[in-house]
């Protein structure tokens, strides 16, 4: 049976310390890799016979908007089916240059959560096949979930924001 | 309080009774329109949550098939009525339009739930949600709900039989087709 503690030192041992911020939230095993070894860090996942990480779950992208320099993250989920273990990484970009390399070589599942991911936070996946939107219109100029827009209008006055769960007696 | 008729089963028109059979003295227009809104199949088009609904009142339980929307066709070439069952989202939008047009005449449409009316919790703040399918192709029969409960489908079903017997929908309208 496959242990995040053994996953993790697998890890150390072939990358080193360049695989960083270890942490195992609700018991899944989680770290950052810099965002040119993201291929690689997965071909090994896939390939080493005792991980086994062939499938990916998923595959999306957090914008950070006061990281400078790091305000993208593209997290991958990947799961090991025959030990039945799940782990995540994520690699962080800048938005002025959100170059990431594809895993769709790697992963067919990938190549529409690339173009999700693409779609709406404007990750540029390298090598990616066909990397255009996939869920919003084509002419679609911006990338909506990035947080540069307001999320409501602040001038409405007809929503009382303590029946929304913030301010008021909630806080 | 007015009596509850049965529209449905009512004859357009005056029936006879004769020894030996009867005449029949109508509209040919209304006997047209009585036949066509007792026989309305709907286009499966559910774009979400409230397409559940819609497949509930096509079920057992609710069975919109005993007032005469017979069966749930997945083409527009075989549909007669539209129900827009769900969020219509700017992508969506042409995708609409073109299964409409696609409907052959008569064609009705029915804009189930606040999604389809106006947006309705996508109303504010989106950037995607076209808000009101009526911006896309006209509507003759609007649900409010989100979702709207079977029964209320099944009474907009019915108001549009009433609407089409009448000669009242947007496309008898638009046709001069009373
Ligand atoms: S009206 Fe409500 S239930 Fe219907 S599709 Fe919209 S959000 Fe869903």
């Amino acid at each position: 049976m496959l242990t995040n503690e053994q996953i993790k030192n697998k890890l150390i041992e072939k990358f080193g310390d360049v695989l960083t911020d270890f942490s195992e939230p609700y018991g899944m095993l989680t770290f950052e890799a810099p965002k040119d070894l993201n291929l690689k860090v997965m071909q090994f996942l896939y390939d080493d016979a005792e991980l086994g990480f062939q499938f990916l779950t998923d595959l999306q992208a957090v914008h950070y908007p006061h990281d400078k320099g790091r305000e993208l993250a593209v997290v991958y989920h990947l799961h090991n089916l025959k030990d039945n273990v799940r782990i995540r990484f994520k690699v962080f970009t800048s938005i002025e240059q959100p170059d990431v390399f594809t895993a769709t070589k790697l992963y067919e599942a990938a190549n529409w959560m690339e173009r999700e991911t693409y779609d709406f936070f404007g990750v540029n996946f390298i090598g990616h096949p066909n990397l255009k939107r996939v869920l919003n219109v084509d002419e679609m100029d911006y990338f909506p979930m990035r947080k540069e827009f307001p999320l409501e209008d602040q001038t409405r006055v007809d929503k009382d924001d303590e029946m929304f769960g913030r301010g008021g007696s909630f806080n | 309080m007015s009596e509850q008729v049965n529209t449905a089963q009512q004859f357009p028109g005056q029936v006879h009774d004769l020894p030996g059979g009867g005449i029949v003295l109508s509209k040919l227009d209304d006997v047209i329109n009585w036949a066509r809104s007792n026989s309305l199949w709907p286009l499966t088009f559910a774009t979400s949550c409230c397409g559940i609904e819609m497949m509930a009142t096509a079920s057992a339980k609710y069975d919109f098939s005993r007032f005469g929307f017979e069966v749930a066709r997945a083409t527009p070439r075989q549909a007669d009525v539209i129900i827009i069952a769900g969020t219509i989202v700017n992508k969506m939008a042409p995708v609409l339009k073109r299964l409409y047009d696609q409907m052959a005449d008569p064609k009705y449409v029915i804009a189930m739930g606040a999604c389809a009316i106006s947006g309705g919790p996508f109303f504010y703040n989106t950037y995607s949600v076209v808000k009101g399918a009526d911006h896309v192709i006209p509507v003759d029969v609007y649900v409010a709900g989100c979702p709207p409960r079977p029964e209320a489908l099944l009474h907009a079903l019915i108001s549009l039989q009433e609407k089409i017997k009448m000669g009242m929908t947007r496309e008898q309208i638009r046709t001069g087709k009373e």
